[in-house]
């Protein structure tokens, strides 16, 4: 036998395909000189092309899946059972020297090129490796009953939050999976309250029951890691009786990217990537976790953000700091900061034109945090609104003036704030009776910016009581 | 069956089952740990507890998280369960 016969040959070609008709003589001629050792593979009708005998049906695209075909036609020369070559489309000169047949459809044009395979048609690829690439996910496979309905099965496996979920199909999976370079198999961190060894699999499978669109995949990993990271405490903040929950603050291009909302309404309903990225961490908390209400998780009333609470900081004024940049990353940097959080506290000012009014109208609706009388305790975040922005703006002021301004007019006479004291059995230990006292610890008060151009309406997200190197801290993580 | 197949988003975990530790038999010369989680009260709270159990013949040791909000340090729950028979913890609210 010369070597060449021991060439074995594979031709996938679909009847939707001007070259692949055209080349019909090409494969008789192909057949006729290595009998036996040429298979044809088509995708769509497998009557054709008429002229050749033994065609292989490969209308489950199984054969084109696990070969990589991405034209048709596409010629493939192995050498035991090991690929040596290939090509695609019509090449006159290439498909003669692929089969040594010099003289291989000499009556045809020199070249033509070829049609994208049934493989690469939208949406396929993810239904062909959920069918054929068994090895590629390794959760549980659960098939629904024929007149199961696939989202209140969902819930009553006790997936929801409360809200319908998308179910996790393996394709919806592995579409989410293709928004990360990083292996399905990967083991991003141990999961509280459980402790649970969590692979990147798992945070897709929920971030898929989430609703989240394979771009925002990244913002989602982003969230889990800073999740598990020592300072934000997840364990306790699940656990408490408090309020709080993980609120989300996104900086950088990746705002743009996704089209997460930092204008009308950013705090708010109606933006998918605001609202289903903070649901995912939640979802994974309680389903990889084990961390649910009533269970692990002992909350008095819990928030209304504990469904959900992500949104991205307004960075169209060059000049002020973003929360990222305060926490030491670049204005180019996409990141995502955690901080434990809850509710919303309005601060409507819409009389103040200088600075310093409107700090101190800032700084006294600050005081209110967790209790008026209550300080050191919980940190916040003040959230600024651009108008707001813009009187400190036009004064010259940046961030750091902004901050310095509310340090001064955020402390409080120790008699004033001690138990009992104006009537109120609530209050700091007497100890601080003649201390004059801040009502934050040192990094306790964050500043972001978010919302729309209109609204003298600033805001204040609230803190865990337990804030700081006893609970939890504001954490950052580059996505 | 439908052609639609979920993935499992759960840990898959079975539930551990958990041995239980032998109970002691009596308190008499045992040592009792109280463990005292750092919420406001806990220690009047523990305090009551200890004295009932020096009046039933029991040696108290008594401990403290650094804080409520954080799980209790490993060395900590080391030492506990070297140097104690039992432990009680004091959990506020």
């Amino acid at each position: 036998m010369s070597q060449s016969s021991e060439q074995k040959f594979s031709v996938v070609i679909k009847k939707d395909c001007p070259t692949c008709e055209m080349i019909e003589p090409v494969l008789t001629e192909l057949l006729a000189h290595y009998p036996g050792n040429v298979s044809v593979y088509v995708q769509d009708d497998p009557s054709f092309p008429k002229s050749v005998e033994n065609k292989i049906d490969d209308t489950s695209l199984e054969f084109s899946y696990k070969n990589n075909i991405e034209i048709v036609p596409t010629l493939i020369c192995s050498t035991q059972s090991k690929e040596t070559n290939r090509t695609f489309g019509w090449d006159k000169a290439e498909w003669q020297k692929l089969t040594k047949l010099s003289s291989l459809g000499k009556d045809l044009d020199d070249f033509k090129p070829g049609c994208g395979s049934k493989t690469q048609e939208p949406g396929m690829e993810e239904q062909l490796a959920a069918r054929f690439d068994k090895e590629l996910l390794l959760s549980r496979n659960i098939q629904l009953a024929d007149l199961e309905d696939e989202i209140e099965s969902c819930y009553e496996r006790g997936w929801s939050d409360g809200l319908p979920v998308v179910p996790p199909t393996t394709v919806r999976v592995i579409r989410m999976l293709k928004g990360t370079n990083r292996s399905p198999s990967e083991i991003i961190g141990n999961i509280p309250p459980d402790n649970v060894p969590c692979s990147i699999e798992k945070v897709a499978i929920n971030a898929v029951l989430a609703g989240c669109k394979p771009d925002y995949f990244p913002v989602v990993l982003a969230s889990v890691e800073a999740a598990l990271k020592d300072r934000f405490c997840m364990h306790g903040l699940l656990c408490t009786t408090y309020f709080s929950g993980p609120v989300m603050i996104v900086n950088g291009p990746v705002i743009q990217q996704i089209g997460l909302n930092n204008g009308i309404n950013a705090l708010g309903q109606g933006t998918r990537a605001n609202a289903t990225i903070g649901r995912a961490l939640q979802l994974l908390i309680r389903n990889v976790g084990g961390g649910k209400p009533g269970g692990i998780d002992r909350a008095v009333m819990g928030n209304p953000g504990k469904y959900t609470f992500c949104f991205a900081e307004d960075e169209s004024d060059e000049d002020w700091s973003t929360l990222a940049q305060d926490q030491g990353f670049d204005r180019k940097d996409s990141v995502i900061s955690l901080f434990a959080g809850e509710g919303l506290q309005p601060i409507v000012d819409q009389k103040s034109r200088e600075p310093d009014s409107l700090v101190r109208s800032m700084a006294a609706s600050l005081k209110s945090v967790v209790n008026t009388k209550l300080y050191g305790g919980a940190d916040a975040i003040l959230v600024v609104c651009p108008e707001h922005r813009r009187v400190f703006r036009n004064a010259g002021w940046k961030k750091e003036d902004l901050r310095i301004a509310l340090y001064d007019n955020l402390m409080a006479s120790g008699s004033d704030i001690i138990v009992g004291a104006k009537g109120i059995a609530e209050g700091m230990p007497k100890k601080f009776e003649n201390k004059i006292i801040s009502k934050f610890r040192d990094d306790g008060l964050h500043i972001t910016s978010t919302g729309s151009k209109a609204g003298m309406f600033s805001a204040i997200i609230s803190g865990w009581v337990a804030s700081g190197e006893k609970g939890s801290q504001l954490v950052s993580q580059r996505i | 069956m439908s052609n639609t197949i979920m993935l499992d988003p759960t840990a898959e975990l079975a539930p551990a089952e958990r041995q239980t530790l032998p109970r002691l038999d009596t308190l008499k010369d045992a040592t009792i740990g109280l463990l005292d989680i750092s919420k406001p009260r806990g220690k009047e709270f523990l305090d009551e507890i200890e004295k009932h159990l020096l009046t039933l013949g029991a040696k108290v040791k008594r401990y403290r998280k650094p804080t409520f909000a954080r799980v209790a340090p490993k060395e900590l729950n080391q030492q506990i369960s070297v140097e104690c028979d039992a432990v009680i913890e004091g959990l506020a609210d």
